[in-house]
């Protein structure tokens, strides 16, 4: 049923909304898959699978947000809401580049109270006391955060990290990019508009970002295809994007657990993973999620059109606040890549080759 | 339908035009690194033999004792008289888990020093009078030939006793891998040879008693081997005919140290895929989930698995050899592991009869 799909992808033809419906909706998974894996191949030959040495530390948890899908947040003046100083989040820092980490994902919640000095302050130090280590710092709504808090235009935020040395943007937030999902379940967040705009005035200044979607919560196909189109269409701009990330919501202890009680399965998984392949013409990198969907979901994502397996995740506290907790050593990376059928081999956050295994 | 793995191709025309495999089309699905490819050939024949039904059974295991007068080398679960953890249940015990919805009992334990066959009988008709309604299915072949070995009963006296008292079919373990190299080797030489296990199965079959067969894989076993183990049931199955499901078991790795770890997923879906293919005189392959793993089984439903087995009350021999799945699921559980594949949930006793399709 796919002959279609795959004689377009085969001629470079780009598959539109018609397309996407078959691959999410009525696809048999392992033809999808084996057809994203043609076209994984046709991209990237080498059966190789990269992984990053990383860390994902968090600065806050204040947040004045109130997204229904965060169990990670906690409101100003809450009991155990925190904001680490400079010197805590660099003492992070320290910790993942002693164990061999080349990123650090920083993020946080949305803090009314800190000013674009301290973070401006966080990659500068970063970059001089710790130069193996790339700043992977702040989602496009933490920019849009603290423009609102300076009174400044986003861009000029974006201006002055690239000053201080910043080359790329983690591309959290994004959950699903669509008003509708915007407006049931982060109300009070900038949505789909305000993550575009910084995404695409990241990529038109140099930096390089990923593109990211949080699913299984109150999406519907078409909102998934909304999404793709969105940043395809972004992506043929400047090619900024190096890599989509797909996972699934994680619904315990958040708003949305009263109506949403598990999260999707591996199935739904790799079904997006291998429409994502074939419908993301343009970007070069999709990446299993050993973190999110569990090491053996991952591992088998390989064969249905993913080339990344991610990073070590050395601290991590979102998926954690929501009790999905796993770890990885680079180790067990390097002995699941292997296993899987696959040559490991590290990369960095721009995803150039540092040592193949 | 394309392969990546050439291969693949003679096999698929000889799936399409339901022609037996042979021990070298077996091999090469084996060996192919075309997962999917392999796999959508499952996919096919399973969806052709049962649509989009996948079977469930809520049942309870136990294990009568751990007390084991053998010393396989794979076993986490044996312990010898005295050892700390050993135990032994009273059938009044017994009779006691058994509870509420259950469909079927699946009782296989130790090779104990010295229980009487009378109370392995007492045992069966002691829950089968309790609960009439639910089906027991117990005793591995290999226990079925210690009550031989140990009081010199032959197979036909006991499963006929058995089944008088209310055994309805036995479970496929006791199988491993069918190899004199490997059963010197994990020293399992002790217990049922695959000529024996085999011949009890067709005794149990010829008595009416329907059984399940097993291969354990993912160890130091080789391709050939697993291939060997394969053509065997399939003999045994054209000549009896009473075997419902196969089992592959997945090595559980985590105390007895054999391999570093378990096989990995990919291994896992190729072995029950090129099952499907092979035992084409099976109705029914399992992907059992407690050694899978929830996320492996899930998937496998696309590999030509049409079981998953059933919420496992008690399940010690795979825990107390490290399976990380949680013993009990509900049965919301397994709903989320076939509706996440996109089949139907279709719950069923012990011989296969529909309770209720869970639309």
């Amino acid at each position: 049923m796919l002959d279609e799909v795959r004689a377009k992808v085969e001629a470079g033809v780009r598959l539109d909304r018609k397309d996407g419906r078959a691959l999410l909706e009525a696809a048999p998974l392992l033809e999808l898959g084996a057809v994203a894996n043609e076209a994984r191949f046709r991209r990237l030959p080498a059966r190789r699978v990269t992984f990053v040495i990383d860390s994902n530390p968090n600065y806050t948890n204040v947040c004045i947000t109130d997204c229904q899908f965060c169990a990670f947040y906690r409101k100003p003046g809450d009991r155990d809401a925190w904001t680490l100083t400079v010197d805590e989040v660099l003492a992070k820092v320290e910790s993942a580049a002693t164990n061999g980490a080349t990123t650090v994902l920083l993020q946080g919640g949305h803090n009314p109270e800190l000013r674009l000095d301290y973070y401006l302050t966080i990659v500068r130090e970063t970059l001089r006391r710790f130069p193996q280590v790339t700043p992977h710092f702040f989602t496009a709504s933490e920019i849009q955060t603290v423009a609102k808090v300076e009174g400044i235009p986003f861009t000029e935020v974006l201006d002055r990290l690239k000053d201080a040395g910043q080359r790329t943007l983690p591309g959290g937030g994004a959950e699903v990019l669509s008003e509708r999902v915007r407006r049931r379940i982060e109300p009070k967040k900038g949505g789909p508009e305000a993550w575009m705009a910084v995404h695409r005035e990241a990529h038109r200044r140099g930096f390089k970002s990923t593109a990211t979607m949080m699913y299984g919560h109150v999406e519907d196909v078409e909102d998934v295809l909304e999404h793709f189109d969105a940043i395809r269409e972004l992506q043929d701009e400047h090619g900024g994007f190096t890599a989509f990330v797909p996972w699934s919501f994680k619904p315990n202890n958040t708003m949305l657990e009263k109506w949403i009680k598990q999260h999707k399965g591996p199935n739904a998984y790799l079904r997006m993973l291998a429409a994502a392949r074939l419908y993301l013409d343009n970007f070069p990198h999709v990446q299993a999620s050993w973190f999110s969907e569990g090491k053996r979901a991952g591992q088998i994502a390989l064969h249905f059109g993913a080339d990344d397996w991610g990073g070590t995740l050395f601290e991590e506290n979102v998926h954690k606040a929501a009790e999905y907790v796993n770890t990885i050593t680079v180790d067990e990376i390097v002995t699941l890549i292997r296993d899987a059928g696959f040559t490991p081999a590290q990369r960095n956050t721009e995803y150039d080759i540092l040592r193949t295994y | 339908m394309r392969f990546a793995d050439s291969r693949l191709e003679p096999i698929w025309e000889k799936v399409r035009s339901s022609t037996r495999l042979d021990h070298d089309d077996a091999l090469a699905l084996l060996e192919s690194d075309d997962l999917l490819g392999v796999g959508r050939m499952a996919d096919h024949v399973k969806t052709a033999r049962e649509g989009d039904r996948v079977y469930f059974v809520i049942n309870r295991h136990i294990t009568p004792t751990n007390l084991c007068v053998l010393s396989c080398s794979f076993c986490g679960f044996a312990r010898k008289p005295g050892q700390d953890g050993a135990y032994e249940h009273t059938i009044e015990d017994m009779v006691g888990m058994v509870k509420g919805e259950t469909r079927e009992v699946h009782i296989v334990g130790g090779h104990h020093p010295d229980w009487p066959f009378e109370y392995y009988e007492r045992m069966i008709e002691a829950i089968h009078h309790a609960h009439p309604t639910v089906q027991i299915k117990a005793f591995t072949a290999a226990e079925i030939d210690y009550f031989w070995r140990r009081w010199k009963i032959e197979p036909q006296e006991a499963l006929s006793r058995l089944k008088a008292v209310g055994l309805r079919s036995m479970p496929g373990g006791g199988a491993e891998i069918f190899s004199p190299r490997l059963a010197k080797l994990l020293k399992y030489s002790g217990k049922a040879d695959p000529e024996r296990w085999c011949e009890i199965h067709g005794i149990a079959h010829a008595l009416g008693i329907r059984t399940n067969a097993t291969m354990l894989y993912g160890h130091v076993e080789t391709l050939p081997e697993r291939v060997e183990h394969l053509m065997r049931l399939r003999a045994q199955q054209d000549a009896s005919g009473g075997f419902v499901t196969f089992v592959p078991l997945a090595y559980q790795e985590a105390k007895t140290k054999l391999v570093p770890r378990q096989t990995p997923p990919a291994d896992s879906l190729r072995t029950i895929a090129a099952s499907r293919l092979v035992l084409d005189n099976f109705a029914h392959i399992e992907a059992y989930w407690v050694t899978l793993g929830e996320e492996t089984a899930s998937v496998a439903l696309h590999f030509g698995a049409d079981d998953v087995n059933g919420t496992l009350e008690d399940e010690r021999i795979q825990h107390l050899s490290g399976a990380t799945s949680p013993a009990g699921v509900a049965r919301e559980q397994l709903f989320r592991m076939i509706r996440d594949a996109g089949k139907v949930p279709v719950e069923r006793d012990a011989l296969y009869n529909v309770i209720k399709v869970w639309n």
